[in-house]
């Protein structure tokens, strides 16, 4: 998160509607340290009338609460046109009740338990989407370069051959460039698949990748992120 | 309730007691019928006799005159078994017959009546009926000719005599039919109600007789005995996971709390708190897996998962599944390759993949030749043994995915035992894992009419789900198939 440090940022406002209230308070506390400005509502209603009022840039949203669950709490957002982005929370983790979640207007949904650096990151992916630049067709890491169009890969004057899925992948991180990318987030978006592996099979492809794209070069750009994940980014800049 | 009050309540007694009532109204209508029907015989033989006669009478009378008539009726009126006769003259006075007394005014009407009458010879002061007729001679005599009545009525009592005896025997026997049929029942429900009730007291165990019959009462205990049979399976399932849950789960929750208080105790740097930390976050991981795994199980099991089935080709998920963990494999010293057929399937895309997931995974986890093998096989043979195949074709009305490897493989007497929940066969105890994948794949293919299927690869283990094409819910297809259409896109 140091790569933006040097652009003022104007801090990400965020709605949290948990109706736990250590663990509202622990997600205000740990967003707050690093830097957001997080607002919590204690349940469906509250969390409702806040959203609509307020300009948040993404809302937090756990899916049981008392008045009004969550899904219809989007549900009630979407259709009065309210478009913010929403991570959905909740215990009921399995495929069918995600497809639930999404279907409902969610943006993303994160399984209880989570750890923070997941719900961090993912965060940050939706807030980036939301009024963020148009789908560019070229991205640029440093001197590392991906055409979307012809699908060519290049790093420096070197073009690089990359596999289609390992072509994936890396357009995956760099329309991410800057943020951090965790593991399952890459096995939902490149790979559509939404169990847990219980072997380190996204390692062991990001480790061919950076064999590819970094090995022979001064400067690595993929950088892995102890405890989350994943982050391709210019180093020096 | 007593036994006689529990008899009458069965159903079989009620229908008897419903049929008994039509039985005898039946019958009972029957001999009325039949009754009502002899009767208007009788009384037309009876008209046309009279009839005759009067006729004939009167010829007599008009070609002859009355000293003839007089004579003819004396003669026939002596006759055994006579019909009635009467000639009168116009001042009423009798001068013919054998009719003694009559209903008053019978005289005086012409045409036919029914009346009480006495005969000249009778002994006794009964009163006896017969159906008459009158008719008018010339110059004022009267003629009546009639015939008893006796006849009809006797009749009339057998046939009333039968139908009191006939409804006696139906509802007898109508009533010892019904309670021998609903005691006969009863004496069936009363066991299945008593195996029932020692079931419910806890004894799943328990089994409903079953006769030799196979009535419907007998499909019916079948059937429950193999409702029972799936509860008891499911009870002792649940009763394994919840054993292994305590064990499997308390296990790293204790080795949590143990690592947790050690570093309390312990640790004096911030490395050491951060290392103890991470450890702990580390195998909390593994337990939210753990959980996750049993949770995916128990809904897979319970069939709750039906909800999104799409058409998919089969083929594409070994691909699929193939491209995800060839690098995984390369890295194990293993290679893994992929053969495929077109298989259309209609399942839970997500869950076979999962399925298939955990047969790679297990496969590349323990599917590493023995060093023994290695050695003895020639180089071929070597580079042969080190492959994992995943394999996606067709086998009848079944799509076959298979993962074969040529590692140790899994005794055969081993393999039924290996599909349950958190076994881990004792060669890998010591490999991570929390042993639900091949229980997870077999719910999967349960869940889709299918079954998971272990043989022997010689050396090695294929690991097989074998999922009907078509398999499960076939509707919500035309509801899901636009997700297909997402997905493409």
């Amino acid at each position: 998160m140091t790569a933006t440090a040097t652009v003022i940022e104007i801090p990400m406002r965020l709605l949290i509607i948990e109706d736990d209230r250590e663990s509202a308070d622990y997600l205000v506390k740990a967003f707050r340290e690093v830097g957001y400005v997080a607002d919590l509502a204690g349940d469906g209603e509250e969390g409702l009338a806040l959203a609509e009022s307020g300009d948040y840039d993404v809302l937090v949203v756990d899916r049981m609460l008392p008045k009004r669950d969550g899904l219809s709490l989007i549900g009630a957002l979407r259709e009065k046109g309210n478009r913010t982005p929403v991570l959905i929370l909740s215990a009921l983790g399995q495929v069918d009740d995600r497809i639930k979640g999404l279907r409902a207007g969610g943006d993303d949904y994160l399984p209880k338990p989570y750890s923070f650096a997941e719900l961090l990151a993912r965060i940050e992916v939706l807030s980036r989407r939301h009024g963020g630049p148009a789908e560019e067709t070229t991205y640029r890491v440093g001197d590392l370069e991906l055409d979307r169009l012809s699908h060519r890969v290049t790093r420096g004057k070197e073009e690089l051959t990359l596999q289609p899925r390992e072509f994936r992948l890396l357009e995956y991180l760099m329309k991410h460039a800057g943020q951090v990318v965790t593991r399952t987030m890459l096995l939902e978006n490149v790979w559509d698949y939404h169990f847990d592996p219980q072997t380190n099979v996204i390692d062991v492809h990001i480790s061919r990748l950076r064999s590819k794209i970094d090995k022979g070069f001064e400067r690595p750009l993929l950088h892995t992120i102890r405890g989350a994940g994943y982050m391709i980014r210019d180093g020096i800049r | 309730m007593t036994a006689f009050g529990k008899l009458i309540r069965t159903t079989a007694f009620r229908l008897t007691l419903v049929y008994l009532f039509l039985f005898a109204l039946f019958s009972a209508s029957l001999l009325g019928y039949f009754a009502w029907n002899t009767r208007r015989l009788i009384t037309e033989q009876i008209t046309t006799t009279v009839n005759a006669e009067t006729g004939e009478i009167s010829d007599i009378f008009s070609r002859r005159g009355l000293r003839v008539l007089v004579h003819t009726i004396e003669n026939r009126a002596l006759r055994p078994g006579a019909n009635l006769y009467l000639v009168t003259t116009p001042a009423g006075q009798a001068i013919a017959g054998n009719v003694g007394s009559l209903a008053p005014g019978v005289m005086a009407t012409s045409g036919w009546s029914e009346t009480a009458y006495r005969r000249l010879d009778d002994q006794d002061a009964a009163d006896h009926f017969a159906l008459v007729k009158v008719t008018e001679l010339s110059s004022g005599f009267r003629l009546l000719i009639g015939r008893d009545l006796e006849e009809r009525r006797r009749l009339f009592g057998i046939v009333a005599k039968a139908a009191q005896w006939s409804v006696l025997i139906v509802v007898v026997l109508g009533l010892c039919g019904g309670i021998f049929v609903a005691r006969r029942v009863l004496r069936r429900i009363d066991a299945m109600t008593g195996t029932t009730q020692r079931i419910m007291a806890g004894d799943l165990s328990g089994r409903l007789p079953v006769g030799r019959s196979g009535d419907e009462l007998d499909r019916l205990a079948e059937n429950l005995n193999a409702m029972l049979e799936r509860i008891e399976a499911l009870m002792t399932g649940l009763k394994e996971v919840s054993d292994n849950i305590a064990h499997d789960l308390k296990t790293p929750l204790t080795r949590l709390r143990n690592r947790a208080e050690e570093a309390l105790a312990k640790a004096g740097t911030e490395a050491e708190y951060r290392s103890a930390l991470e450890r702990t976050i580390e195998e909390s991981d593994g337990l939210i897996r753990t959980f996750n795994a049993l949770l995916m199980i128990a809904r897979a099991e319970s069939g709750q998962a039906r909800g999104n089935m799409d058409d998919f080709d089969a083929a594409d998920v070994a691909e699929g599944i193939h491209e995800l963990y060839e690098p995984l494999a390369e890295d194990g010293d293993l290679t893994l390759r992929v053969k495929t057929e077109p298989t259309p399937l209609h399942g839970n895309r997500e869950l076979i993949s999962q399925a298939l997931a955990n047969l790679v995974e297990n496969a590349i986890k323990y599917g590493k030749p023995a060093p023994a093998a290695l050695q003895l096989g020639a180089g071929g043979l070597e580079s042969a043994r080190k492959d994992i195949l995943i394999e996606a074709r067709r086998e009848g009305d079944r799509v076959l995915l298979s993962v074969i490897d040529h590692g140790p493989g899994i005794p055969a007497a081993d393999r039924k035992h290996a599909v349950e929940r958190f076994v881990r066969l004792e060669a890998s105890r010591t490999q991570p894992g929390s042993g639900l994948g091949l229980s997870l794949a077999s719910a999967v293919a349960t869940l889709h009419g299918g079954d998971l299927r272990l043989d022997d690869a010689h050396p090695g283990l294929i690991a097989t789900l074998a999922i009907p094409a078509r398999s499960g819910a076939s509707d919500g297809l035309a509801v899901q198939t636009h997700d297909v259409s997402q997905k493409a896109a």
